[in-house]
C-alpha cells in the first residue's frame, strides 16, 4: 500500500483517460449518477441526505473529495446497458443471416467503486460469465475494464453493507483500491494492470497514523450506519414465510413501477424482443431484416415471465415476494453469493417507500 | 396473397393519432407499398368500399351515430386497433363522464338544443371488440410502425406494459419524484412516449394511461404526504386518461 497527494489524483485521472473511458460520479438533475467524467466533474463536498423513497443533494461541510454515498447508477448501466443489440438478422424463405454487433469500445475505467458494488460485481460474473455459455458482449466490456474502488468515508442513510458482510471497506475484486484520508489517499494495486497504473505515480510511504486514520474512519463509517438486517437463517426465514400475511400489506403499498429492480445492481433480469422497421419487411414478407435488442426487465412487470396462459405470479404480493425472495434467498442457492449487497438503492428510490430492512424484520415477527 | 387492406377511422378525437402515422415520414412509402390504404381520410378522399384486414381506430364513441359507425367497422374488419387516448380509454372528453352534459352545452354553445351527443364519452371497446389497444396522446409513430410490422410478420408487437419509471430508469433520468418530490404519474402510468416529459425535467402527467396492475391508491398516499390536497390528485389524474385512471382505481382484483 502506498499513499497518493490529494491533488495527484487527476495525474491518475490523465493516465487513465489516455486508454479508458472513466466512468465516475457526477451531479445531474440534483442527483449523482454515473457518467463519463473528468476528475473536475467529481461532486467533492456535496452530501446526501436519503430516506425512504426521498433523496436531497446539499452542499455540505465534509472536506472529502468522495464526500457523497452512491446514488441509483451503479456499474450495470455499462456492462449490462439498458438496451443493447444483440446482433441484427436478415431472413429470407431459405436462410437465415446473423450479423453480431461491435462491442468492443474504449475499454471502461469505474472509479470510486464501493465495497457493495464489488460484491454485486461478482453475482454479475456468475450469472453472465459463469455458465456453460458466456454473454460475449459481457465478457469483452468487462474483461478490459478496470475496478478502482473506494472504501466509503461515509454511508447512505439506507446503507446496511456491514449487515451483509459486503462493505463498508473494500477487500477484493479491485485492479486500485482507493482510501480517502484527510490529506491522501492510500491506494492498494490488486491486478498488474492496477499496478502498471501506479507505477508511474509518484507514490509515498505509508507511516502508522495513515493507518490509524483509516482505521478510524471505517470506524466512524460503520458508527452511522443507520440501517440493518438480521441475516440469521435469512434463505430459511424467507422459506418459513411464504404465507406471511406481511406480503398483502406490502402489497397494499407497492406500486409495481419496477424501480427498485432497475437501481439494484444485482437485478440482471432482461428481455428480449424483435424490431423490424416496416423498411425491413420485403413485399408479402418473403425477406425480412431487423435487430433483436435486450432491455432491462423486471419481475415487476407483468410481461415478464409471462408463458403460454398467462404469469405464475398474478399478483403484486407474488411478485414483490418473489423479488425479495430471490435477493435474501433463491441466489445463495443459484449462485452461492448473496443477491442483496445492502447498497440501500432500493429504498431510497421506492417512491412508495419500501423499506427491505424493515420488510424483513416484519417478517421475523411470528404470526 | 394481396397486399392487406388498411382502414384508418376517425371518431370524436382531434386527428393527432392520425398525424402520428403520417409522422413516419421514412417509412409511409414503405407503409404504401406493404398496406393497400383502403381508407384513410386525413390521407385521401377514398371512399370506403369492402372488407378490411387491419383498421385503425382513432378517437372516442360520443354520438349516437359513432354508435353504429364503430359496429359497421367492426363487421367489416379483420384485425381492429385502437390508437391513442380517445379511442382506448374515452379521451379528454371523457371528463364530461362526471359531468351534466347540459351544463356543458349551456356553458359551450350559444345554440345547445342543436348539438346532439351522448351524455358520456367511452372508448370503443365499451362497443365492440377490439383486438389489440396502443395508448398515448398522441400514439407513439414508434408503436404504430412496430404494431404494423407485426400484423405483416404475425408477432406480438413489442410493446411493453409496465411502468413508464422502467423507461425512465434505463434512460438514466434523475427521478423527478424521488429527488425533487414532484407528483410524477410514472410510477402508474404505461411506458411508450420514449419519456419525454421528465427527459425535460417535467413530471409525466399520464398520456399513456394507466400501466398493468397500476397502484394509484398507494402514489396518491405519497403524493398526499408530501402536501398535495385529495383535489389536487384527482385533477393530476382527470385528464387525457381520465376514464381509465379512474377505473384502474376501483378495478377489484388481487392485489
Amino acid at each position: 500500500m502506498k499513499k497518493l497527494k490529494k491533488e495527484h489524483l487527476r495525474i491518475l485521472f490523465g493516465g487513465l483517460t489516455e486508454s479508458h473511458r472513466v466512468i465516475g460520479p457526477k451531479i445531474e438533475g440534483g442527483v449523482v449518477v454515473l457518467a463519463e467524467i473528468a476528475v473536475h466533474d467529481i461532486p467533492a463536498g456535496f452530501e446526501d441526505r436519503q430516506m425512504a423513497g426521498s433523496y436531497r443533494l446539499v452542499t455540505g461541510e465534509r472536506p472529502e473529495i468522495f464526500s457523497f454515498s452512491a446514488g441509483p447508477d451503479s456499474f450495470k448501466r455499462f456492462l449490462h446497458p439498458p438496451v443493447s443489440e444483440m446482433f441484427a438478422f436478415k431472413s429470407s424463405r431459405t436462410a437465415i443471416a446473423i450479423t453480431a454487433p461491435d462491442c468492443q469500445g474504449k475499454p471502461l475505467a469505474f472509479i470510486g467503486v464501493r465495497a457493495c458494488d464489488i460484491a454485486a460485481l461478482k453475482l454479475y460474473d456468475k450469472v453472465f460469465l459463469g455458465g456453460a455459455e458466456k454473454d460475449q458482449c459481457y465478457e469483452s466490456r468487462r474483461k478490459d475494464s478496470l475496478v478502482i474502488a473506494l472504501d466509503c468515508s461515509y454511508p447512505g442513510d439506507n446503507c446496511f453493507c456491514h449487515a451483509m458482510g459486503t462493505g463498508p471497506s473494500v477487500m477484493d475484486g479491485f485492479d486500485i483500491a482507493l482510501v480517502e484520508l484527510d490529506a491522501s489517499f492510500l491506494l492498494e494495486a490488486g491486478t498488474i494492470a492496477g499496478q502498471r497504473l501506479l507505477d508511474v505515480l509518484s507514490l509515498e510511504e505509508v507511516t502508522e497514523g495513515d493507518m490509524k486514520e483509516r482505521s478510524s474512519r471505517t470506524e466512524r463509517c460503520l458508527g452511522m450506519m443507520k440501517k440493518s438486517i438480521r441475516t440469521e437463517d435469512l434463505p430459511g426465514l424467507i422459506y418459513r414465510s411464504l404465507d406471511h400475511p406481511r406480503w398483502m400489506d406490502i402489497a397494499e403499498r407497492d406500486l409495481e413501477c419496477g424501480n427498485c429492480t432497475q437501481v439494484c445492481p444485482t437485478c440482471f433480469c432482461h428481455s428480449h424482443y424483435d424490431f423490424v422497421r416496416l423498411a425491413g419487411i420485403s413485399p408479402r414478407a418473403r425477406e425480412v431484416s431487423g435487430t433483436r435488442v435486450r432491455k432491462w426487465d423486471s419481475c415487476f412487470s407483468r410481461n415478464f415471465a409471462r408463458v403460454h396462459g398467462g404469469n405464475f405470479r398474478p399478483s403484486r404480493r407474488a411478485r414483490y415476494r418473489q423479488w425479495m425472495s430471490h435477493k435474501l434467498a433463491y441466489t445463495f442457492e443459484q449462485f452461492g453469493l448473496p443477491g442483496c449487497v445492502g447498497c440501500g438503492r432500493c429504498i431510497t428510490w421506492c417512491p412508495a417507500g419500501i423499506d427491505i430492512t424493515r420488510e424483513v424484520e416484519a417478517l421475523r415477527d411470528v404470526r | 396473397m394481396k397486399r392487406p387492406r388498411i382502414g384508418v377511422f376517425k371518431f370524436t378525437s382531434c386527428d393527432g393519432c392520425q398525424l402520428s402515422l403520417l409522422n413516419l415520414e421514412d417509412e409511409l412509402l414503405d407503409f404504401v407499398g406493404l398496406f393497400q390504404v383502403a381508407y384513410f381520410r386525413e390521407a385521401t378522399d377514398r371512399p370506403l368500399r369492402g372488407h378490411l384486414d387491419i383498421a385503425l381506430v382513432e378517437g372516442s364513441v360520443s354520438t349516437e351515430r359513432q354508435r353504429s359507425h364503430v359496429v359497421a367497422v367492426r363487421e367489416r374488419t379483420r384485425y381492429l386497433v385502437t390508437v391513442g387516448a380517445c379511442a382506448t380509454s374515452g379521451g379528454l372528453q371523457a371528463l364530461r363522464n362526471w359531468a351534466d352534459i347540459d351544463d356543458y352545452k349551456n356553458a359551450v354553445y350559444p345554440s345547445p338544443a342543436i348539438i346532439e351527443t351522448l351524455p358520456c364519452s367511452t372508448p370503443i371497446s365499451d362497443h365492440v371488440y377490439v383486438d389489440y389497444e396502443l395508448w398515448g396522446c398522441p400514439v407513439s409513430s414508434d408503436e404504430l410502425s412496430e404494431t404494423l410490422g407485426s400484423f405483416l410478420l404475425d408477432k406480438r408487437p413489442g410493446i411493453p406494459g409496465y411502468s413508464l419509471c422502467m423507461e425512465c430508469k434505463r434512460k438514466g433520468i434523475p427521478c423527478l419524484l424521488i429527488a425533487r418530490s414532484a407528483p410524477c404519474l410514472g410510477p402508474v402510468t404505461r411506458a411508450g412516449c420514449g419519456v419525454l416529459c421528465p427527459s425535460l425535467e417535467r413530471p409525466c402527467y399520464g398520456c399513456f394511461g394507466p400501466k398493468e396492475g397500476a397502484n394509484i391508491d398507494s402514489l396518491l398516499n405519497v403524493f398526499r404526504k408530501s402536501g398535495l390536497s385529495h383535489h389536487d390528485c384527482a385533477l393530476l389524474l382527470d385528464k387525457m386518461n381520465t376514464s381509465a385512471y379512474r377505473k384502474a382505481r376501483t378495478r377489484e382484483g388481487p392485489p
